[in-house]
């Protein structure tokens, strides 16, 4: 088994068979500190993968899908949304913001104020990536980029791959054969722009470069003195999430910069591949099934003519 | 900044998607594949032991249910014209994948078997292809287990030990009841039909104590009552059917025949109410978060994962507190239904040490 199931994996595009002259392993680092949540990279990707309008899936006619989450109308990743804004408001305590002494007097007591999480959602291309461990027909790959892309022609529908994400990203899309759905979607990282050398469309389009796109170790280093920058400036809640090799997915090829814990972004704290456990379950349904037989077997032992 | 030990999400959106399977295709699947598992077993050693009776109603079981399984399976597909995709590759770490080359040649022998039962031609290629679905029977029977437990949703995955004995229980007493229906000698199916029935009634009982946070989806609301009424059928049922074997004549006969049904209709609720019990965890992000935040903190203070701080025996994070869902439009909101224990937003009545220290270890 080695790390081809869990744990740290340098080189997913290596241990899925490609040749050793592969492309590097690219992926997104989002940096939610200076997202403006101008939603430039929603409308990008939409454009580029020419998705449909999220609608039907959110069982709603009305084509302005107001949430009612402050300024997310997209409410979460789908199967025809691959970049997701996420609106966080919040109402904290003055004393833990950063503060520059102006020689003003503080008010007293319990002054508070608010400030607003914004964050760009993407699918996180596992290092072990539990869409593609379950995928049955073959359809789920990992590319020589490293990514993990849906092979439209070959998917079947089967929806295995949706329950099976521990982030909630891919999704089956409704909608007629002919509209090319029951098919399951998400992220292909631009896969189409990245062979003729150009960045994902997201990244291309955010104006704060929010959104960096790159070869995954120049990324992490690069996150990392970002986050030193940020608690020398007086923003000690930064934190980086999904960079680490020796998580429960083997790090992400898309990892981000939080301003909060991940739960307040509508991320798991926790998230581990499912397949970590595989190994345990085969034995425990081969335990199981010999359970069965044996039962089967005794009980006509028993009785026999 | 928000608090660590308060449970937090984003709007109470779900944090991973609930499965976009069909009811009542997949549960239904879950079922039958398991109740054809078992028949084609009874069916084979009836064969080899002379019960002809037996023999047929296994083998007819067996290919029924399997034809019905492909059937609704093929149908719960996004995309059907293309279920042959489904044998493109043998993938071991897919559990449909692995499944589908167990229900593909056990669909193709039962029918074999089933086909020589029905025209009497060739007996011994029936015996033979008979035996052969029995070989994939007891496989038939758990894989499905692993199916469901393969995924992020938490009362199935944090259930991945108990839940093959449970789906092995329940085929036994779907099996065992279809042959208790047969005339004849049918002594064998009575004793499987007891047996699973009283594995599926323990291995159920361990599951809910020990799956942890995703206790109070088992327990409470549409889950815990199509669990609590799978119970009495399959109690009911193991009655009715030992009753059959001590009362003579046609009255225990009809009790054979009564327990056949009570045992297929518990056998069947107990797959529906996991499945039930699976989407409801999945929806509620409560259910995915306090574990996961559990485990972090424990890292964090290096304290052995589950066991409460003893300065804190009132920690926020024992025992969970799924918090009532927004409801989606159309949708059912079960898990924001009183349950019994006032109401999903307080402290659940369950266990008051919080989880299983296994469930939330490695492996």
């Amino acid at each position: 088994m080695g790390n081809s199931w869990y744990g740290p994996l340098a080189d997913p595009s290596g241990n899925a068979g490609y040749a050793a002259d592969h492309p590097p392993r690219v992926g997104f680092f989002t940096d939610t500190s200076v997202c403006i949540g101008c939603k430039a990279c929603e409308v990008a990707c939409k454009e580029w993968n020419a998705l449909p309008a999220d609608g039907p899936h959110h069982d709603q006619p009305d084509l302005l899908d107001l949430t009612a989450t402050s300024y997310d109308n997209t409410g979460a990743l789908g199967a025809s949304t691959y970049r997701h804004v996420a609106f966080i408001e919040q109402t904290r305590p003055r004393a833990a913001a950063a503060t520059v002494d102006l020689g003003m007097p503080l008010p007293a007591g319990d002054a508070t104020e608010v400030r607003w999480l914004m964050a760009s959602d993407v699918c996180k291309h596992c290092t072990h990536a539990a869409c593609l461990d379950v995928c049955p027909t073959g359809a789920l790959i990992r590319t020589e980029h490293g990514t993990v892309l849906v092979q439209d022609d070959i998917c079947n529908g089967c929806g295995y791959c949706i329950p099976a994400c521990p982030y909630g990203v891919i999704d089956q899309r409704k909608g007629s054969r002919e509209e090319g759905g029951g098919g399951a979607f998400k992220c292909t990282m631009c896969h189409d722009r990245l062979g003729a050398g150009l960045q994902p469309a997201c990244a291309t389009a955010c104006p704060t470069e929010s959104i960096q796109f790159g070869p995954l170790d120049e990324l992490r280093d690069r996150a990392a003195r970002r986050v030193e920058t940020l608690h020398r400036s007086g923003v000690p809640e930064a934190r980086l999430y999904g960079h680490d090799p020796d998580d429960g997915v083997g790090g992400d090829g898309a990892f981000f910069l939080l301003l909060d814990e991940p739960e307040v972004y509508g991320l798991p704290p926790d998230p581990v591949v499912t397949t970590r456990d595989l190994p345990s379950m085969w034995r425990h349904a081969a335990a199981a099934a010999l359970t069965v037989a044996a039962t089967v077997a005794a009980a006509f032992l028993g009785g026999r003519r | 900044m928000v608090p660590d030990a308060e449970f937090t999400s984003y709007y109470g959106r779900p944090i991973i998607k609930s499965p976009t399977w069909k009811v009542p295709d997949v549960p239904l699947y879950l079922y039958l594949g398991g109740a054809a598992g078992t028949s084609a077993c009874v069916g084979a050693l009836a064969d080899l032991t002379g019960r002809g009776p037996l023999r047929r109603w296994g083998r007819f079981a067996a290919l029924t249910g399997a034809l019905v399984s492909v059937g609704a399976l093929v149908h719960d597909l996004g995309r059907p014209r293309r279920f042959l995709h489904m044998l493109r590759v043998l993938k071991p770490t897919s559990p449909l994948s692995v499944g589908s080359w167990i229900l593909a040649p056990f669909g193709t022998l039962s029918g074999l078997a089933a086909a020589s039962e029905l025209t009497g031609i060739a007996p011994a290629v029936g015996r033979a292809a008979g035996i052969g679905a029995a070989a994939l029977g007891p496989a038939m029977t758990t894989y499905t287990a692993v199916l469901l437990a393969d995924t992020a949703v938490p009362a199935w995955h944090e259930g991945h030990r108990e839940l093959p004995f449970v789906f092995a229980g329940s085929a036994l007493a779907a099996g065992g009841g279809i042959g208790l229906a047969a005339t004849g000698d049918v002594r064998p199916a009575r004793r499987i039909a007891v047996a699973g029935a009283v594995l599926e009634l323990v291995a159920t009982a361990v599951l809910e104590r020990r799956v942890g946070f995703a206790r109070t989806a088992y327990t409470s609301g549409r889950p815990g009552r199509l669990l609590t009424l799978a119970r009495a059928a399959t109690l009911v049922g193991a009655a009715a059917a030992t009753a059959g074997g001590l009362v003579p004549g046609r009255r225990g006969r009809l009790l054979s025949r009564i327990a056949a049904g009570l045992l297929n209709g518990g056998a069947a609720a107990t797959r529906f109410g996991i499945f039930e019990a699976g989407i409801v965890t999945a929806r509620d992000p409560a259910y995915t978060v306090q574990p996961q935040r559990a485990r972090v903190e424990a890292r964090r203070d290096g304290v052995p994962v589950g066991m409460s701080d003893p300065m804190h025996p009132n920690d926020p994070h024992d025992g969970l507190q799924p918090h009532a869902l927004e409801p989606e439009r159309g949708e059912d909101v079960e898990a924001a239904e009183d349950d019994g224990n006032g109401g999903p937003a307080r402290n659940p009545g369950g266990d008051a040490t919080g989880a299983d220290p296994r469930q939330l270890d490695k492996g």
